[in-house]
């Protein structure tokens, strides 16, 4: 089950970051985990929101550049080289991680976002030996 | 020194009637030889007779770089391609660029141009000087090469590039001389600072042109280095550097007036400026025969001073230059119009059309920025993504510049619309 990530543009100024953050939070845009990636010139900020769409449209009218991306959320087993393993069957089917980052973690689970070079192989693959995607409804549950 | 005391000192009558013969010669030899200029002339009903004198100057029409671009690349060429020995080649304003020629007659007055300015400055046989101009299609190391070797000076034909090895040699050879860009310099002897090296070089002239500076940067230059510095102009289409140059007095650079007539014109109304007025400096050529130019806009700013200098020197002066009547940076000594970036940039989908030029000068070098907009539909949200845009903008725009160019890539709508003029230049480095 592949989920809506949300993507922003943010150039290196100061105080962008909170104007992002400002209108998730006007709009009612609720964050559940976030990763930003920064260069010296721009940052880029991936979301998991629990509303995508909603999030979008506003950044969008604020100005900003944004996009709706596939990802996909997996469950995975809260233990030592669990990552590693759904990784090298990821590799060994030659799949190129792009980008990754933690989401939540409850009791006996964690959950990643994951964003792949081919994301529906991926997920089939990963399907598979077991492991749990979760869609947006789901994501909003944890 | 005086190189030819018989042509930069001559009464300015004596110069006024050599000015006006081969003004009337350069007239008759345009209209026959260049097609353009004689249906420029015949639309103002004008013919080589009517052209007596050098007052009559004012009679004949303009020429512009739109001309030079628009009779790309040899259509403004007054001799057989197998007359001419040479080319060289500038920016245009639109990508393409501006090709002048020379015939043999043309370099060998191109270097006795040059070796007056050397001279001018002090430069004789007995020095060793080190060019560090581009060498190759941009006008500034080879025009400078021959100059100096005409005045019989050691030339070193560093070109660019090497500040290391220059330095090295410079220090090595006991060098006495250099030309160069004067932001160049200054980064040079930043170089010689940080090596403490100043106490090793013998430098005593400095010559430097291909962009505008300041008093302040003449000032730097000459107590860094100790050296004597002097601002050098020329511009490809008139011949290249050597048009004029300053003495010792710097009172304003001397024009060689016997083979370039200056005019300063009111930019807007396009009439005589008089002496000491501001305006746009106009240049006919008086002897080239490749690509002669009939009072050819240079669109840079200056005024004129036909007084006798404490040199001895009969030939006017113009002023350091005050600005640009276009739009035109002068960036590391390279020409370039902003339409150049729009026209490049243009033709890369992934961007709007919006941008804005961002000039400075860090460590005495300058830096050219584009902030350019990703397109919305082509917004991706992966660093190595818009790292491959950013170099694929850079490559275009080094194609189109022959410079490189640090891309930024901004958030939409940050960059200032169009609203009538609009500016889409920041020099920072305050030149004028």
């Amino acid at each position: 089950m592949v989920a809506k990530q949300l993507s922003v543009f943010i150039e290196n100024r100061q105080g962008r970051l909170g104007e992002v953050l400002n209108v998730l939070k006007t709009n009612g845009v609720n964050i559940l985990s976030l990763s930003l990636a920064d260069t010296t010139e721009y940052g880029l900020l991936r979301l998991i929101v629990n509303n995508p769409e909603l999030g979008k449209t506003k950044l969008a009218e604020e100005g900003f550049s944004t996009m709706l991306t596939s990802v996909l959320v997996l469950k995975i087993n809260h233990e030592a080289g669990s990552l590693q393993g759904l990784l090298k069957t990821l590799s060994d089917n030659n799949i190129n991680v792009e980008y990754m980052y933690g989401l939540s973690i409850d009791g006996e689970e964690a959950s990643v976002v994951l964003k792949a070079s081919d994301l529906v192989k991926a997920e089939e693959i990963l399907l598979k030996t077991g492991v749990k995607t979760l869609s947006s409804d789901d994501i909003l549950s944890l | 020194m005086i190189w030819n005391e018989a042509k930069e000192c001559m009464s300015r009558d004596e110069l006024s009637s050599l000015q006006g013969a081969r003004l009337v010669k350069l007239v008759d030899y345009v209209y026959h030889n260049v097609e353009f200029y004689r249906k420029k002339m015949q639309a103002v009903g004008l013919e080589p007779g009517d052209i007596k004198n050098i007052e009559d100057i004012v009679k004949l029409p303009f020429t512009t770089k739109d001309d030079l671009r628009d009779n790309y690349p040899f259509g403004l060429f007054a001799v057989p391609q197998s007359q001419i020995v040479r080319v060289h080649a500038s920016s245009g304003t639109t990508g393409k660029a501006t090709v002048v020629g020379y015939t043999r007659r043309d370099i060998e007055i191109w270097a006795e141009c040059v070796a007056r300015c050397f001279a001018m400055t002090g430069v004789t046989k007995n020095d060793i000087i080190q060019i560090a101009y581009g060498y190759g299609l941009f006008t500034g190391g080879l025009g400078a090469h021959y100059g100096a070797e005409k005045v019989g000076a050691m030339v070193v034909p560093m070109s660019t590039g090497n500040s290391k090895k220059l330095t090295t040699m410079m220090v090595d050879f006991g060098a006495t001389a250099i030309a160069c860009t004067p932001s160049y310099l200054l980064h040079l002897a930043e170089v010689l600072e940080s090596e403490n090296k100043i106490k090793d070089i013998k430098l005593k002239y400095a010559i430097c042109g291909a962009e505008p500076w300041t008093e302040k940067m003449h000032k730097d230059i000459e107590e860094r280095l100790h050296v004597s510095a002097h601002d050098i102009y020329g511009l490809s289409e008139v011949m290249g550097p050597g048009v004029a140059c300053d003495c010792k007095f710097h009172t304003g650079l001397h024009v060689c007036e016997d083979h370039f007539y200056p005019e300063i014109l009111n930019s807007a109304t396009l009439t005589t400026q008089i002496p000491g007025e501001t305006g746009e400096l106009v240049f006919t050529t008086l002897t080239k025969e490749a690509l002669p130019l009939i009072r050819y806009r240079t669109k840079d700013l200056t005024s004129i001073d036909y007084s006798t200098c404490q040199c001895g020197r009969t030939s006017a002066r113009i002023s350091r230059f005050k600005g640009r009547v276009d739009d035109m940076l002068i960036i590391r000594g390279v020409n370039v119009f902003p339409s150049q970036v729009e026209a490049a940039l243009v033709d890369v989908e992934e961007v709007s059309p919006h941008y804005m030029i961002i000039v400075d000068r860090v460590n005495n070098l300058d830096t050219l920025e584009v902030q350019v907009e990703i397109n919305p539909q082509y917004f991706t949200d992966e660093i190595r993504g818009i790292e491959a845009l950013t170099k694929k903008i850079s490559h275009v725009l080094n194609q189109a510049l022959g410079l490189n160019p640090k891309v930024k890539i901004v958030e939409p709508q940050t960059l200032v619309r169009s609203e009538g003029k609009a500016v889409h230049v920041i020099d920072k480095r305050k030149l004028y």
